[in-house]
């Protein structure tokens, strides 16, 4: 059956299908919705993943196009279905196999394969002569290729296979990039250059994206991790929104844009958790200085695994702050084994959690939550600073400048005004750590000096587990 | 700057619809517990994989019958390859995202 509206004729087909994608947008709006509440959020993936389905069922079986506007023909159906199938198979079997202590890289490499699906369409649909929105396919090529290439630097790092390249002068090539990937947008778009030209130059625009993403990712690391990954989250969104745009598909352009926002949102928490902003962390201005307020260093004192367990096990509340060094040292079976034995001695045991915590936004909750700790027991950072008082205890096991307090009363230190959890309130506090290496941000901690504060050097997972003997002993 | 203009006017129920979309987007996600920062992040991941759509209309009308024709072949390869790296996105994000989640309300017991 055909109707005509606005003079355009339509096949019920096509009205079903753009309802399909309001609905899918819906359901994504809902789907989000829920995520953000913990009793919800299983539903809301599922929401999400349900209007996913849905546009794609539609889209495979009615949309029209082509040159002779039908619909999908079988042997592309075909195609279609190996490569859905294929993705889906390696997809599922990636996500399930892979250890939830990975989980900041694969969020990352599934990141990369977002952005480079958006570039690809891009790309393909830049030489499509029907396509009439030039200026959004350039975006989304130039978006989707640096989200894919940062995305995997960002892997490496998050695998430990790439190292942090950091000078001062990269900072500057970095802009000239930046300027470079713009230029060719605005060159490409507006300087009537015939067609041939124009495909070589969306060469030219693709490679500098993924060097401009390789190089922009680069120099970032540690502590600021976390709002990078969140960052390339949402670029992702935002190339997909462009893609949107090319084939007018409101699913797309709501979808995209939606996670676009999401991801901006996080980002921007997370730059608040550390009192800088995103421009900052993007140039990276950390480095050393922090000399201002003359503190005596001093020395550490440091504890010896017994008198550790005991302080601990005589205690009646014992805060535990982890931080990346946990992660690292795989520690989070050890520290859950440790809690237990305490709790079971009648020693009132929570985690202390820094929003920057960890190298991606929530690394603490999932590499906790993965060793049974109950997510009760997590407490953020700003519910749990007015009971540092009446702490007996505190376990700062490898994290440092999220517990520095030159953040609250160093005006000169470069992490002056980063909210932090504040350990130094408590009475005890036992700091885990490698060695004596300075954290990310390369400067001293007085926290370490501190009278009460007493060092137990070691691998966190090694130190964790002969206290845990120790305990039993007791 | 004409383009631009063009640009604008006639996308323009889409620049609505893309304003107000930030608007709902800050406000459903803001406050959430840092507990789903995660789970969120991977969750609105997979959402970016609707990419995935752009992938099959793509691969759906490549001109299988005139192959050999201009950049038709190589447009079908890097076809399947966004609706491959698409699916992936899409079918991993939310997989993991479920993992993580059931590992979480798993604990409340």
């Amino acid at each position: 059956m055909e109707t005509t509206i606005n003079n355009i004729e339509l096949l019920n087909g096509d009205i079903i299908l753009e309802f399909s994608y309001l609905l899918a947008a819906i359901f994504f709006v809902v789907g989000l919705k829920l995520l953000s509440h913990p009793h919800t959020a299983r539903k809301g993936n599922l929401w999400a993943a349900g209007g996913m389905l849905l546009a794609m069922i539609t889209t495979i079986f009615l949309y029209r196009g082509g040159a002779d506007n039908s619909t999908i023909k079988p042997v592309n159906l075909l195609i279609i279905f190996i490569a859905i199938a294929i993705g889906s198979v390696v997809g599922a079997l990636i996500a399930r196999r892979i250890k939830m202590t990975a989980m900041p890289q694969l969020v990352s490499l599934f990141n990369a394969s977002g952005g480079a699906a958006s570039a690809l369409v891009a790309l393909i649909e830049f030489s499509n002569p029907d396509n009439s929105s030039a200026l959004v396919t350039l975006l989304g090529l130039a978006i989707g290729s640096i989200a894919f290439s940062g995305s995997m630097i960002a892997f490496g790092k998050l695998d430990g296979k790439i190292k942090d390249i950091f000078t001062k002068w990269l900072t500057y090539i970095n802009l000239l990039f930046l300027a470079a990937v713009i230029f060719l947008v605005v060159f490409i778009m507006f300087t009537g250059l015939p067609v041939e030209t124009k495909q070589i130059l969306v060469y030219a625009l693709l490679a500098m994206s993924l060097i401009y993403g390789v190089s922009f990712v680069m120099p970032i690391g540690g502590a600021d991790m976390p709002v990078v990954i969140s960052l390339l989250n949402s670029l992702t969104g935002i190339a997909a929104a462009m893609a949107g745009f090319i084939y007018q598909n409101q699913a797309m352009i709501l979808g995209g844009i939606f996670v676009g926002a999401a991801g901006m949102i996080l980002t921007l928490l997370m730059c608040k958790a550390m009192n800088r902003s995103l421009i900052n962390v993007i140039i990276g201005a950390f480095g050393g200085g922090g000399a201002g307020i003359d503190r005596e260093a001093g020395v550490v004192k440091e504890i010896s695994l017994s008198d550790a367990a005991v302080l601990l096990s005589y205690s009646s509340k014992v805060v535990i702050v982890p931080g990346y060094g946990l992660a690292v040292a795989q520690a989070q079976h050890a520290c859950n084994e440790m809690v237990k034995l305490l709790e079971d001695k009648g020693v009132e045991v929570k985690f202390a959690i820094h929003p920057v915590a960890g190298r991606m936004p929530g690394h603490m909750n999932v590499l906790l939550a993965e060793a049974d700790v109950p997510y009760e027991q997590l407490i953020e950072m700003d519910d749990i600073n007015p009971d540092m008082p009446n702490t007996d205890v505190v376990v700062v096991i490898g994290a440092n400048d999220v517990v520095n307090p030159a953040a609250l009363d160093d005006p000169s230190s470069p992490i002056y005004g980063m909210p932090i959890i504040k350990t130094h309130e408590a009475k005890n506090v036992i700091v885990m750590k490698r060695g004596m290496g300075k954290g990310y941000a390369a400067i001293e901690n007085f926290l370490f000096f501190e009278d009460k504060t007493r060092m137990l050097f070691g691998n966190a997972k090694d130190s964790l587990q002969k206290l845990v003997g120790e305990i039993k002993n007791l | 700057m004409d383009a631009i203009l063009e640009f604008f006017y006639s996308n323009k129920e889409a620049i609505f619809i893309i304003a107000l979309t930030i608007f709902l987007g800050l406000e459903v996600i803001s406050n959430v517990p840092s507990v789903l920062h995660t789970p969120l992040m991977s969750g609105a991941n997979a959402i970016s994989g609707v990419i995935i759509i752009g992938g099959i209309i793509l691969v759906g009308h490549a001109d299988l019958e005139n192959l050999k024709e201009g950049s038709n072949l190589l447009n079908l390869i890097l076809g399947i390859f966004a609706l491959f790296f698409g699916t992936l996105n899409v079918v991993g994000g939310f997989v993991v995202t479920d993992r993580m989640l059931e590992m979480f309300s798993k604990k409340k017991r």
